[in-house]
């Protein structure tokens, strides 16, 4: 699989855990590719530059510069939409009304930290809301492919890039499989691949056990 | 009533001195006062101290500031985008203070709000919150951070009425009501400016009490993108 399909296989996984009337914030990378999938729920997605709604992409005609997410992309406003100031939209962040943040991540440990805005040694001086959707969002989704380009896992032990922020998301979704984090313990929820658990925990190089299942 | 359209953006140049904090709204470019910021390349004023999120996009806006040599500090959150100023960072030529978003924005809104500073769970734990004093409220950990003030904001409306009373246009709004509120000076760069009482009361999103001064955009849209249309400055 190229990246790219890898890129389409996980975001209409992430789609499927979206629910009705949900307030979601979806970050720059593979969350953003989740909007192509959500067709026909009814979830209101805000953008941290001051809109809850964002719209489908806008045709030649409709574009305006002035109107856009959060990745800087152009975007239309959805029926109902509504517009506020930067203080208002993280107000709205922090505070704890958005329900489900879907971010990017570069590395997620065995107890649901996530880095997701530098790298080390290297100059990006950029963090913009990443810190504040980690910390204020009622739900974190983690989404990216399991392997960097040199080949190590995302998963990991102790992290070695920057941490974004002391709290421990709630769900990572893959191309490999769906982890979900309870109690600062990792367990898969589901693997989207043929692959038994032993060969994704050696893949990983981490011992995984599955979810057990509340009866 | 105190006149505060100035028909000639270029007269407003004296308002600008070496050395001033300044915070300009903008997201990318939208919402960014492009035109007052061809007045201060113009002024040619240096050692500026910038507040913006990010510092514009390849010679446009703010990134035309700091191509010509004047700005000597940015504090915002992001700049990944800006190349050249990453760069000059790691050359001890920038100074770069970063901030998450929402705490710009929220340190902004204490400056204009007589606040000052506020205690955030934002960055708890992170190398943003290295040398910033730690708290535990109601059991969660916050950080403290600092308000900021600036000498002069210059922000980005779609509308004035000549009293100076603002509404924004879509997310070009972004921080600029919250700088109009935050500095010693203020200045508003409008697409239209009409008559008092024809912005209903209702709608106004920046009471006219914050702004000093209100000029029209050289720049229009066209096909969606600014194009600047006047060259007087």
């Amino acid at each position: 699989m190229s990246n790219k399909d890898v890129r389409f296989k996980i975001a209409p996984r992430i789609a499927d855990e979206l629910e009705d009337g949900q307030v979601v914030n979806l970050g720059i990378g593979i969350p953003s590719l989740v909007n192509a999938f959500i067709e026909g729920k009814e979830v209101y997605l805000q953008s941290e530059n001051g809109l809850l709604g964002i719209g489908p992409p806008p045709s030649q005609d409709e574009f305006d510069i002035d109107l856009i997410n959060a990745g800087k992309e152009p975007v239309t406003l959805a029926n109902g939409a509504a517009l506020f100031s930067s203080a208002d939209s993280f107000a709205m962040i922090r505070g704890g009304h958005v329900d489900v943040a879907v971010l990017g991540i570069l590395q997620v440990d065995t107890r649901g930290r996530i880095a997701n805005w530098a790298v080390p040694y290297q100059p990006i001086l950029g963090v913009g809301g990443a810190m504040d959707l980690v910390a204020g969002a009622k739900k974190v989704i983690g989404a990216a492919t399991l392997f960097a380009k040199d080949g190590s896992s995302k998963i990991v032990k102790e992290l070695t890039y920057p941490i974004s922020g002391i709290r421990f998301i709630d769900l990572l979704i893959t191309e490999f499989a769906v982890f979900s984090f309870n109690k600062e313990e990792m367990v898969v929820n589901e693997i989207l691949v043929d692959m038994s658990i032993e060969e994704l925990s050696d893949k990983i190089g981490i011992p995984l056990k599955w979810r057990e299942l509340v009866g | 009533m105190k006149q505060k359209f100035v028909k000639d953006p270029s007269t407003l140049m004296p308002l600008f001195k070496d050395g001033q904090k300044i915070l300009a709204g903008g997201f990318g470019i939208s919402g960014t006062p492009l035109t007052i910021i061809d007045v201060i390349a113009a002024s040619n004023v240096k050692n500026l101290k910038i507040v913006s999120n990010n510092l514009g996009d390849n010679g446009i806006g703010l990134h035309q500031l700091f191509i010509r040599g004047q700005i000597k500090k940015a504090i915002g959150s992001f700049f990944t985008m800006n190349r050249e100023a990453v760069l000059a960072w790691t050359k001890g030529e920038l100074q770069i203070d970063l901030l998450p978003q929402g705490t710009l924005a929220e340190a902004i809104r204490c400056g204009g709000a007589g606040i000052g500073g506020f205690y955030t769970k934002t960055a708890v734990g992170t190398e943003l919150a290295n040398g910033k004093e730690e708290r535990v409220i109601d059991g969660e950990r916050y950080i403290f951070e600092k308000a900021i003030k600036g000498d002069v904001a210059i922000i980005r409306a779609k509308k004035a009425d000549q009293l100076g009373n603002l509404i924004y246009h879509t997310t070009a709004r972004n921080f600029n009501p919250m700088m109009a509120t935050a500095a010693d000076v203020v200045i508003a760069e409008v697409d239209e400016i009409v008559e008092v009482g024809e912005i209903d009361p209702e709608h106004v999103v920046t009471p006219h009490v914050y702004v000093d001064y209100i000029i029209q955009t050289a720049y229009q849209k066209e096909g969606g993108q600014y194009v600047k249309q006047r060259c007087s400055i």
